[in-house]
């Protein structure tokens, strides 16, 4: 399952690829060294990794939220500069629900269409398309307070979906949910994606969470953070709960799990 | 449905309409005990009306009095709205205009605080030489001291909007125009209405005390030169009835911001959600 990784990342075309990337904030602490990473189109990758490896920092890159120390990140659209951000359209799930309390649900989802001019009129009939595909539909009109902390998340997506990002990049969405919620957002998010086909980078710190969700996964450590190996997860979509109880995940989570710790002792 | 729940349910409406009439009712019921004791106080030692009225006379005075006392209320009502109005205006302005550039920042705050730290009193004889007209004299006064609040607060406001979500303005490309209207502005309306609140009692203050200071001079057409008037003259009642008309404009600005501060907030605050609700 480990099969050479960087052919199987091969059979997609790059997105966008990061060579010798590194970042060290203000403060002097070297957050990423050196990280050779390959997103390919319509990849789920998962940066894999235990906290404080600089996973999130890799998301905020590329989202281009911070600029690289060093190296360069390369996008294969063939546009560049900063109209390029606005157009590429990337989407980004943060680990909180990030709602505006003031806003209904509606205007959450609304908020990055409306940052680009589209009126809600205009707007109206993909937002509550995306409400739909997260089964939120009903609760256009509630407010975030009134909705459970799965619920939120859930409209965190929908408002990420509403731009049909190209690239969906997720930084520990649903770390703080419970066990239970966890596991049905991974069943939506995994649907989701093998319909939209997307894009997605995916952080987590779960060993289970990334095998159950990600094509290819990026074991990661840290002090500086780099990506120590790859696994490829070879199970075809569409993954259902079966997947979870299944031999072969096992073995995949345990091969997974053997590489992060050997990482990490490195 | 268990058996139970009906009952849990309505002891627990119960227990909420009691919390909502005692929330009302034990300030009333205090004051009211207050009054009856002051009554009864200089009643039982017969102390004169020139030192303390009886608080059936202030309100007697209060409606014979009308004549006088209306105009002046109507005079330090008008200042203060006028007063929180500017404020109001300034300080919002303001705290955008700290909040759009380091620079103004660095250059205007302290100036602000300059302000907000001299008492009043000692600045009004400058104002009180420098501007010639009255209403114009007390208005600059009463605006110093309401001012700041909103300013600090709504500056307070503009910056603490929730990091990730700047972020994410900043990531779909918002403008700063659109980043100050679709999320700064919602999320310093809190702590803006916060320094209102405060702002309100603050212009009634200005405006009295301001008042009071240009008394001397000989102007003033407000509750504060009818209380000065008064002591004068040693009508007590009219004195007590300038009093409580002062405060009760301060009561009803201070509900009033209160009831406004509610209205808006109230489907997504913490701070004005009801405490059963939650």
């Amino acid at each position: 399952m480990i099969a050479n990784p960087s052919a199987a990342a091969a059979e997609r075309p790059p997105i966008v690829t990061l060579a010798g990337v590194g970042k060290t904030f203000d403060n002097g602490t070297e957050a990423l060294a050196g990280v050779d990473l390959s997103v390919g189109r319509g990849e789920f990758l998962s940066l894999l990794g235990p906290s404080g490896c600089g996973k999130s920092t890799i998301l905020r890159l590329v989202a281009g939220l911070d600029e690289p120390t060093t190296g360069v990140i390369d996008w294969h659209d063939g546009v560049a500069g900063r109209a390029a951000q606005r157009a590429r359209n990337v989407g980004f799930v943060f680990q909180e629900p990030t709602l505006m309390p003031w806003a209904k649900v509606f205007e959450n989802v609304w908020l990055p269409l409306r940052l680009k001019g589209v009126s809600r009129a205009d707007a109206g009939p993909r937002i509550m398309a995306a409400l739909e595909s997260v089964g939120l539909a009903d609760f256009a009109t509630s407010y975030p307070r009134e909705l459970s902390g799965g619920m939120k998340m859930r409209v965190s997506i929908a408002r990420a979906l509403a731009t049909e990002p190209s690239v969906l990049l997720m930084d520990e969405p649903f770390a703080a949910l419970d066990e239970i919620t966890r596991f049905r957002l991974n069943d939506d998010l995994l649907h989701l994606w093998a319909e939209k086909a997307w894009t997605i980078v995916f952080v987590t710190h779960s060993v289970f969470e990334s095998v159950y969700l990600s094509t290819r996964i990026a074991v990661m450590t840290g002090r500086p953070g780099h990506v120590a190996t790859e696994v490829v997860v070879d199970e075809p979509s569409p993954r259902t709960a079966a997947f979870r109880t299944s031999a072969h995940y096992g073995e995949i989570a345990s091969a997974t799990s053997a590489a992060l710790h050997e990482a990490m002792g490195e | 449905m268990s058996a139970a729940a009906p009952p849990a349910r309505s002891r627990e409406a119960r227990r909420r309409r009691l919390d909502k009439w005692l929330r009302i009712g034990l300030p009333f019921a205090v004051l009211a005990a207050l009054v009856v004791g002051w009554d009864f106080v200089v009643t039982a030692n017969e102390i004169p009306t020139y030192i303390l009225p009886r608080p059936g006379l202030v309100v007697w005075t209060i409606v014979a009095d009308f004549g006088v006392l209306g105009p002046s209320l109507l005079n330090t009502l008008l200042i203060t709205l006028l007063a929180l109005a500017l404020a109001t205006i300034g300080g919002v302005a303001l705290a955008i205009a700290l909040t759009q550039s380091r620079i103004v920042e660095y250059s205007f705050f302290p100036i602000a605080v300059v302000l907000q730290v001299t008492p009043i009193v000692a600045i009004f004889p400058l104002i009180n030489i420098y501007v010639g007209n009255d209403l114009a004299k007390l208005l600059i006064c009463a605006w110093i001291v309401a001012f700041f609040p909103i300013l600090s607060n709504t500056t307070l406001g503009l910056n603490s909007a929730d990091r990730n979500l700047r972020d994410l303005y900043r990531l779909y490309g918002a403008s700063r125009w659109q980043t100050l209207r679709y999320l700064q502005l919602p999320a310093a309306m809190p702590y803006f209405l916060g320094g209102l609140r405060i702002a309100g009692g603050l212009a009634l203050i200005g405006a009295v005390v301001a008042e009071f200071v240009a008394g001397a001079s000989g102007f003033g057409t407000g509750l504060a030169s009818r209380i000065i008037e008064s002591g004068y003259r040693l009508n007590i009642p009219r004195l007590f009835a300038a009093l409580v008309l002062i405060s009760a404009t301060g009561i009803l600005i201070y509900v009033s911001l209160s009831v406004l501060s509610n209205r808006i907030l109230g489907k997504w605050h913490e701070s004005a959600m009801d405490r059963g609700r939650r």
